[in-house]
């Protein structure tokens, strides 16, 4: 045994282990970031959730506390889960139907696809501030474009952002205008799907809808899982619009799970509750992604399975 | 000369069905192609109308942006909303703000990126894999886990209201993102080129210098393009990092002035109406350059996107 392995260590030549170590070399940048930016910080909030951190004191360790807190005693966590579960469900699914609308009217061979395409994608990059803004004034309960006309027409103006009832199906509505990303990445797959399979399903009488079904859902459904994912974990992550337009408001209709994290561990300075309540969120989207990826065997249909 | 004749001969019978059959297909065809453009221009109003709206406002004047019906295409044009938001911010220095930042990531980030790229494209060594892995792992966790811990640091280093907690970390590979795009390039760069160096004595460092860069432009745009967006539009970063007024960034500053403006929920009137031209004009200043940079490197985003998009 002990020669057998002698023997492999001598089989390691020079110019191999000059290699390894110019190969962890190289990647020692992303080696470092991930220890001190991922790791570390990923296991420090794993601590500090069970502790009461103010920061101008030292951590009191409080064990399960902030936990059993969040489930018995914090109003906000139930009203904040709530909210994002709400909104996620609204804004991801017809997102991502949005997305793949958008990228199938792009990819029927029209001319001029690429002047579609930037119109397409052009809120996407208008930085988050500016689109809640224009959104913010567009939607004014007084002078927005939106209810002159409504009111021109005859009926009650909206109070979009100040009624609790239509302030979260708004910021989900102004978020189907940011699906650019996803869009161009459906358009890449469509454009991957054979044009011979459909001209074969033609051969067979298939209609367009069977077509759709029965070749373009499941030629795109590795792209699909992909954007679902992300998108899920995205989606839990959203801040910018409600923090300048609602501020959680009004009545907490539109308190976030990440506006929550943000009060308690920046305006409440109460360390040790946000990162339980950040952990407690990283086991949620674990969880989610985890049923994802348990479904995909069902769903998702990958070439080269078939093909083995 | 047997096949000439019988097409021939049929032809005649078949010609009237089949021109008649064929028109139809014809009307059908040219329907179904103009509710595709009718479709595609609709979506592209309504997409563009947000921003439209945002510039058209921007150049009215007060009179015209509260009058009804409202004017898709101004009757007047008015400088006055970008005077009045010059005198609220101090914009030249939340410009520079801005690119400071940008400049100190896009830096860090185009160094240390292609460095690690080229370690996974193209070197074998023992746990490459792993920390490959765990790194295309680490985009899935949400940054609200590391951001409290990290914050936490930054305030012990004193590093707070500076510009440092936003560009150092920038420095350590420049996130999985973006390693992950340009290994996907690397590996997709003959290998004879690499060996020919080789040969020549060039060590992996010259290598990666002065084969693996000049060759992965398309690359390396693509990830600038995505930094210099991302940076510029940033809002949370600098949020919870930047506090003192001549430390905002644009995004910030623009988040600012809006709350000088009157509250933020829209459904209350701005105290002082007349800073909604002001509001969209500072809007538009701090979008335009993000649509410029769209506009003329779109070549790159769509690839970008789509070589992290599919193969992910």
């Amino acid at each position: 045994m002990a020669v057998a392995q002698a023997r492999a260590k001598r089989q390691i030549t020079k110019t191999e282990r000059d290699e390894w170590i110019a190969g962890w070399l190289f990647i020692s940048p992303v080696v470092l970031g991930l220890l001190i930016w991922t790791l570390l910080p990923t296991v420090a909030s794993l601590i500090l959730s069970f502790t009461d951190y103010r920061v101008l004191r030292p951590p009191v360790w409080l064990g399960f506390d902030n936990y059993v807190a969040m489930f018995t005693r914090q109003q906000d966590f139930r009203i904040a889960l709530r909210v994002t579960f709400t909104f996620v469900a609204i804004q991801l699914p017809i997102g991502l139907m949005v997305a793949l609308g958008g990228a199938m009217l792009l990819n029927t061979g029209v001319k001029g696809m690429t002047v579609f395409r930037t119109f397409f994608y052009l809120p996407s990059v208008v930085p988050a501030v500016a689109t809640a803004l224009v959104w913010g004034w567009i939607l004014n309960l007084n002078y927005g474009l939106v209810n002159q006309f409504v009111n021109a027409l005859g009926f009650p103006r909206i109070n979009f952002f100040g009624n609790p009832k239509t302030a979260l199906p708004t910021l989900a509505v102004m978020t189907w205008f940011s699906v650019g990303q996803t869009m161009i990445i459906y358009l890449a797959g469509l454009l991957n799907i054979p044009p011979s399979l459909y001209e074969a399903a033609e051969i067979d009488g298939a209609g367009r809808f069977r077509k759709f079904l029965n070749i373009t859902l499941p030629m795109l459904s590795p792209t699909l899982f992909y954007t679902v994912v992300m998108g899920l974990i995205l989606s839990f992550q959203y801040f910018t619009q409600a923090f300048i337009l609602t501020a959680g408001g009004p009545m907490k209709a539109t308190y976030f799970y990440n506006l929550m994290i943000y009060n308690e561990a920046f305006s409440n300075l109460k360390m040790g509750y946000a990162a339980a309540l950040a952990w407690f969120l990283l086991l949620m989207i674990l969880a989610m992604t985890l049923t994802v990826f348990r479904s995909s065997a069902a769903w998702v249909y990958y070439e080269s399975e078939a093909r083995s | 000369m047997q096949a000439t004749d019988v097409t021939s001969a049929a032809q005649p019978i078949a010609a009237p069905r089949q021109t008649l059959r064929n028109q139809e297909i014809r009307t059908r065809w040219l329907i179904g192609r103009g509710l595709i453009y009718a479709a595609l221009v609709a979506m592209s109003i309504v997409y563009f109308l947000p921003m439209w709206w945002m510039v058209i406002t921007s150049v009215k004047t007060l009179k015209e942006t509260f009058s009804f019906p409202p004017t898709f295409f101004p009757r007047t044009f008015s400088m006055e909303g970008y005077a009045h938001a010059w005198e609220y911010m101090d914009w030249p220095q939340h410009f520079l703000n801005t690119m400071t930042i940008v400049v100190g990531t896009l830096v860090g980030i185009l160094l240390t990126s292609t460095l690690c790229a080229y370690g996974f494209a193209r070197l074998r060594f023992p746990g490459r894999n792993t920390v490959f892995v765990i790194m295309l792992a680490s985009m899935m966790l949400p940054s609200q886990v590391t951001i409290i811990p990290t914050y936490i640091l930054f305030r012990e280093l004193r590093w707070l209201d500076s510009f440092k907690p936003l560009i150092v970390p920038a420095w350590f590979g420049g996130g999985a993102f973006n390693i992950f795009l340009i290994r996907q390039f690397f590996t997709s760069v003959p290998i004879d080129l690499e060996d020919a160096a080789r040969i020549d004595g060039s060590s992996r460092l010259g290598i990666w210098w002065r084969i693996m860069l000049p060759l992965s432009k398309p690359a390396l745009t693509a990830v600038t393009v995505f930094v210099i967006q991302g940076q510029w539009n940033d809002f949370f970063g600098p949020l919870i990092y930047l506090n003192s007024k001549s430390k905002l960034t644009l995004a910030l500053a623009l988040n600012t002035f809006q709350t000088i403006a009157g509250s933020a929920a829209a459904n209350v009137a701005y105290q002082d109406i007349s800073l909604y031209t002001a509001l969209m004009a500072a809007a538009t200043v701090v979008t335009m350059p993000m649509v410029i940079l769209f506009i003329s490197a779109q070549r790159y985003f769509v690839q970008g996107i789509q070589m992290t998009g599919i193969k992910g």
